[in-house]
């Protein structure tokens, strides 16, 4: 009780506790909220069944990029076909095998004759590395041109400034429609790197740019209000050299902002991908993702659901645990923040 | 405030060129792209990717190229496909607003009603057990894929429940238009509505309700209760009319945006043939004309929403007059 009480005092003066810095502060908040830790735990769940991939891939012994249209698996001591011919209609064709809720093909098959489960997983993992590498992409130029525009004021932060507003009114999934149609059809070269149109770079870089504005705002006006604050002025009164004041002054000011943006980020990026995915300009054949698994089960929607639904769930789950765990980050960190 | 509507008008303008310009640079400038070489099509002849980069001009320099396109769009208006070859892009691209409008205004009208309805019902019962299962909600609202909704619904109400009470009413796929029958129009529209609006009512339910219970430690309230008004009048004539404004903001651009084109998966899920399945369509087949129009047209939409949601601004918010 005593405990609890101390706790709620230095909630209300941050940092007055035996010299605890605001980020020790704002763990212990994420520490004892019970929405927080539950939300990470599912993250990490999500994220270990994710790299454990190799494991049940190796376990149901199938190959989940191969396709296995004519192949057969043995469930319960018998050998059936992957791809089952259809009851239905005329009875021409094949229907792939639906869930056999056991070790081989636990989701069942795609249209390929492919192990559902397996490729959930493993297109998980492609979901998962593209939102976190967007995420860190988007954070650093936003935290660059807000820094930039925000300090250095005048012309740059003019020019800057308009053309966020150019970006800002470009509706996100067009920006990113359009950049993956041209960068899709043609291989590019980015310095001494060919970028190839398969890479998963390419979904990486335009979900990575297109959510720039939308974190450099508020930045930019963040360094604003710090420019004029007491002890920047100070600073740049004393004459310090303009990078120190950067990143001791200013710098770890932005730094909540920045962070709260991380779990929403991450969540944006999960839900753009597979909108991209499942326009079929995000990753590409043979690779897997959440939303490519989600439009190879456009056409089986009605046969065999648990292909689209299953990746859906999958991105369901993720996000909603992304958005509960980015809530308790922002009032952990910047309570006053608001939500759009 | 005439020189207020001056300066939104010069900056709408300027956006709008940059926006324009940025088309422009990403479809005809990016490395790799060669538009001639796409409308060529694969394996064609040397020869004919040269004459045809003569003939639609794209040996000239890009300035020259982006005056001729803007000229054509804007000016003389007959601006044609690159891959219906004479289909004139304009009338295409007014053919396909009803079904983007009829999808957003109906959506819209639903989003905000629900947004308001949830977000005062959860900042009435703030901490209640009500309060955190209807903010659950929103967040699980926020958090679904349009597009995979749109398909869940699909499979409900096109198949797996469309013999039974709930569903046989769905008409099949696709836009009916409003003129032609009503009914029609509004049965195969109702699923898509939902749809659509279930991201923002999550939304707007869950700024809204930020917003009120921010504005409830104010001293206005205070004073309201003082004054012994009823908690009910406190709620819908202070706190909600306040926490509206940024409301206001929100709407315009979502609205805009999705007018502009914003609604593409779900019109492409649900087969609507609106704006966003034009550009979609336009995009895979590379018919650069026609999405720099549908582009041009969003944009113009995004840009408007800001510029009228300011001005509304200025009217609605006492205290921006002065």
């Amino acid at each position: 009780m005593t405990a609890q009480a101390d706790d709620q005092n230095s909630d209300a003066i941050p940092g007055s506790r035996g010299g605890n810095g605001p980020w020790a502060t704002a763990l212990r908040r994420l520490r004892r909220s019970r929405s927080a830790v539950w939300s990470a735990v599912v993250l990490l769940g999500v994220v270990a069944l994710c790299v454990l991939a190799p494991l049940y891939a190796d376990l149901a012994g199938s190959d989940p990029f191969r396709s296995n249209l004519g192949g057969k698996i043995e469930i319960a001591g018998e050998r059936v076909l992957v791809m089952q011919p259809s009851t239905t209609g005329l009875g021409l064709g094949v229907t792939p095998i639906g869930p056999t809720w056991t070790t081989t093909y636990l989701l069942g098959a795609d249209n390929q004759g492919r192990d559902v489960a397996a490729r959930l997983l493993y297109g998980g993992r492609n979901s998962l590395v593209i939102a976190g590498a967007a995420t860190v992409i988007c954070l650093l130029l936003a935290a660059l041109v807000g820094i930039v525009a925000g300090f250095a004021g005048g012309f740059v932060d003019m020019v800057l400034s308009r053309i966020l507003d150019v970006l800002w009114a470009f509706p996100v999934y067009l920006l990113a429609i359009s950049l993956s149609i041209v960068l899709l059809n043609s291989s590019f070269q980015l310095g001494p790197f060919t970028i190839t149109s398969g890479s998963l770079l390419l979904p990486i870089g335009i979900i990575g740019v297109i959510y720039v504005p939308y974190v450099a705002r508020p930045v930019r006006s963040k360094v604003l209000a710090l420019r004029r604050s007491e002890f920047v002025l100070a600073s740049i009164g004393l004459g310090l050299p303009t990078t120190r004041i950067l990143t001791r002054d200013i710098l770890p000011n932005v730094m909540p902002t920045l962070i709260v943006f991380v779990p929403i980020l991450l969540a944006l990026s999960i839900v753009t991908e597979s909108a991209l995915s499942f326009l079929s300009i995000g990753v590409q054949p043979p690779d897997a993702s959440w939303g490519t698994i989600i439009q190879d089960g456009q056409t089986l929607l009605y046969s065999r659901p648990i292909v689209a639904l299953a990746p859906g769930l999958a991105i369901v789950i993720t996000v909603l645990a992304l958005n509960v765990l980015g809530d308790c980050v922002r009032d952990a960190l910047d309570p006053r923040f608001k939500v759009r | 405030m005439l020189a207020t509507i001056l300066q939104r008008l010069i900056q709408m303008a300027f956006v709008m060129l940059g926006i324009s310009v940025l088309v422009f640079l990403i479809f005809f400038a990016t490395p790799g792209s060669d538009p001639a070489a796409r409308i060529a099509g694969r394996n064609a002849a040397p020869e004919t990717v040269a004459q045809i980069r003569h003939e639609f001009g794209f040996d000239r320099p890009l300035p020259v190229q982006y005056a001729l396109l803007m000229q054509r769009l804007f000016i003389t208006r007959d601006l044609t496909s690159f891959v219906n070859r004479g289909q004139q892009v304009i009338p295409q691209v007014i053919d396909a607003v009803p079904a983007t409008l009829s999808l957003v205004l109906g959506a819209a009208v639903l989003w905000v009603a629900g947004g308001i309805g949830i977000g005062l019902a959860a900042a009435a019962m703030r901490d209640t057990a009500v309060d955190r299962g209807l903010m659950i909600l929103a967040l699980i609202g926020v958090s679904m894929p349009v597009f995979w909704l749109g398909e869940v619904m699909n499979l409900l109400s096109q198949s797996r429940y469309h013999d039974t009470w709930l569903f046989s009413w769905v008409p099949g796929l696709g836009y009916i238009p409003l003129t032609q029958d009503f009914a029609g129009w509004f049965k195969a529209l109702v699923i898509p509505w939902f749809t659509l609006a279930i991201l923002y009512i999550g939304i707007y339910a869950r700024v809204l309700r930020a917003n009120l219970i921010e504005i409830y430690s104010e001293d206005f309230i205070r004073t309201a209760r003082a004054k012994g008004l009823s908690e009910t009048r406190i709620m819908l004539r202070h706190a909600l009319r306040t926490s509206l404004l940024p409301f206001v903001t929100m709407f315009g651009l979502d609205f805009g945006a999705l007018v502009g084109g914003a609604a593409l998966l779900t019109e492409v899920v649900f087969g609507l043939n609106g704006v966003g399945r034009l550009t979609y369509q336009a995009l895979q087949s590379l018919d650069l004309p026609v999405i720099l129009a549908t582009v041009m047209y969003a944009s113009f939409f995004v840009v408007a929403a800001n510029a009228v949601v300011d001005l509304l601004y200025a009217v609605i918010d006492p205290r921006l007059r002065a």
